[in-house]
């Protein structure tokens, strides 16, 4: 399927978005320049570490509410900046989590139960503090009706624990290695969570680097990350998640993402970016044609390493 | 005073020192990976370095930029996800044997950290990347160890928000709360290390870099600390800054 008609048929406005990868690696790039491109708004993102998908997002203007661990990119970005903006300036609305707590959530709503307890969070104000008010949360049915709570087990060791509300996402977007059209998805290296992601999603967007026949990839099912019953859409986009990195195919585009960061610290300049990379082109292949067949190959990966080696 | 290595590399360097051989390294961006690198290739060639986003034991033959960085994954025994990441360390068993180094833009005399946002909660303040996975790492390790910039602006009577527990109120109040173990052992900073009293948890300098005095970094703190056991920090030796310029940071990608 094209991206163009995946994200038409299970991206809607308003909708709960998690967007898959970390930080500078294996983001959903080429499904969310389509969501941009298709300017679907007031989303609501839940996210752990991220990211340069995020940042593109709240940029735009297309998100309103943002539940987030972090919002960094590493050395690139020591926090994003459409998103340190955009909370400065009150057009976005956040909630702070922490990286796990994040993942229990996805996890609850991947298993289907209300909750999950840890003892992250125990003294910390991230359970003290609430982002949203009580009407926005019962306004927003993707919204828990409380952030985290905190409770004694109810075993005999009747330790404190923090109770982490799942999540049930309208749409997960992944960028993955390998997919088969019918919907299996293969991760090499670290799979974040995007795995819980997915399955607690209502649907579930992919795009992948290599399509291959689902007969291929049924003879090793054990690597395989998700089954195609969760599938909704599988679009093949190689360098789908460019800038940011694919192990073993390529790795984040460092001057890229430099320029990227002085460009968003600029409301006109920012707005010229997605202008050119986004709104200028049909689609992500166009993108591609102005980063250039050279810079890819750039930051091609060796194939030993699963990155580019610095200065080769 | 004239001297041949900066501030960032002592920091550096003072960190790697406090590492075991046993321990298992959980990093963050940026010194912490300077730090467990460095006492790897000298002191700790058996420490286990480990990253929240499931790579276990890398092989890091150039230093990450972010612990999403493919370069966490090279020759990894394990590659995995966040869910095994943080279950590893909140684990009983496990995770008493993780040694956590993080970082903050403010801190306490409790070790307590901020890294979500300065001022008040909203539009007039100056958002910061938030926990990522530093709260949950400061609740559930063994031991941590933090790197801060030595300013009084930062080194704060009260956190404008408490992201990362460390010592709590002091005394027992973290194992009243309920944390499960662990706590801040060391703050390294631009100018010294300061580690926290057995039985108050108020911080307290222990050490000096030989380009600092215990004078002027009372005055760099924003609370009162008590300097009187502080010696000086041996200077880097030769070696560990030739391993840290020349083989952990040779592009000087976080030494600058």
């Amino acid at each position: 399927m094209s991206a163009t008609e995946a994200v038409k048929r299970y991206v809607s406005k308003g909708d709960c978005v998690s967007l898959g990868g970390f930080t500078v690696n294996r983001n959903p790039v080429a499904l969310v320049h389509e969501v941009i491109r298709q300017q679907i708004d007031t989303l609501h993102v839940v996210m752990h570490s991220g990211s340069q998908v995020l940042d593109l997002l709240i940029g735009a203007g297309l998100i309103n509410l943002v539940e987030i661990a972090y919002g960094a990119n590493g050395r690139f970005a020591t926090t994003c900046v459409r998103f340190r903006k955009a909370v400065e300036e009150g057009t976005i609305t956040v909630e702070d989590y922490s990286n796990y707590q994040i993942t229990l959530r996805f996890m609850a709503g991947a298993m289907g139960v209300p909750y999950l307890p840890t003892y992250s969070g125990l003294g910390s104000d991230i359970v003290n503090v609430w982002g949203f008010d009580k009407d926005l949360r019962s306004s927003k049915k993707s919204l828990p009706d409380k952030k985290l709570v905190v409770d004694e087990s109810p075993f005999s060791d009747a330790s404190r624990l923090v109770l982490v509300p799942a999540v049930k996402p309208d749409v997960t977007l992944l960028h993955v290695h390998q997919a088969s059209e019918d919907g299996i998805a293969r991760i090499h290296g670290l799979s974040f969570t995007d795995i819980e992601q997915a399955r607690a999603s209502k649907h579930v967007v992919i795009s992948c680097e290599e399509l291959l026949p689902s007969e291929q990839l049924r003879e090793e099912p054990w690597l395989n990350a998700l089954p195609h019953t969760i599938v909704d859409a599988v679009v093949h986009q190689p360098h789908g998640a460019h800038p940011t990195a694919c192990y073993l195919h390529y790795d984040y585009d460092a001057k890229h993402l430099d320029e990227y960061r002085r460009i968003a610290a600029d409301d006109i300049k920012f707005r010229k970016y997605l202008e050119t990379n986004i709104f200028a082109v049909n689609d992500f292949a166009g993108y591609l044609e102005l980063i250039s067949t050279e810079r890819l190959e750039e930051i091609r990966a060796s194939p030993k390493l699963g990155y580019r080696q610095r200065g080769d | 005073m004239s001297r041949e290595y900066s501030s960032t590399e002592m920091m550096a360097i003072a960190c790697s020192r406090r590492i075991k051989n046993d321990d298992i390294v959980f990093c963050g961006t940026g010194l912490p990976m300077l730090a467990a690198v460095t006492a790897k290739m000298t002191h700790t060639p058996d420490c286990v370095i480990f990253f929240e986003t499931g790579a276990m034991d890398s092989m890091l033959l150039e230093i990450p930029l972010t612990v999403a960085d493919p370069r966490v994954m090279y020759n990894s025994s394990y590659i995995g996800g966040l869910a095994d990441a943080f279950s590893y360390m909140q684990n009983r068993t496990t995770g008493k044997n993780v040694l956590g180094i993080l970082s903050g833009a403010q801190i306490d005399i409790y070790g307590n950290l901020n890294s979500t946002k300065i001022g008040d909660y909203g539009t007039s303040s100056i958002r910061l990347p938030g926990s990522g996975g530093a709260s949950d790492v400061a609740t559930f390790v063994g031991r941590t160890i933090i790197f801060m910039k030595h300013e009084a602006r930062r080194f704060v009577e009260k956190l404008d928000y408490l992201t990362s527990p460390g010592w709590l109120k002091g005394g027992v109040s973290r194992m009243k709360e309920g944390l499960p173990r662990g706590g801040p052992e060391y703050v390294i900073t631009t100018l010294g290390v300061l580690s926290f009293k057995d039985k108050t948890k108020r911080m307290y300098l222990e050490s000096y870099y030989e380009f600092t005095s215990p004078d002027e970094i009372q005055d760099n703190t924003g609370f009162s600390v008590d300097v009187s056991h502080a010696k000086p920090e041996n200077p880097p030796t030769a070696n560990e800054l030739e391993t840290l310029r020349e083989r952990v940071d040779p592009l000087h990608l976080i030494l600058e």
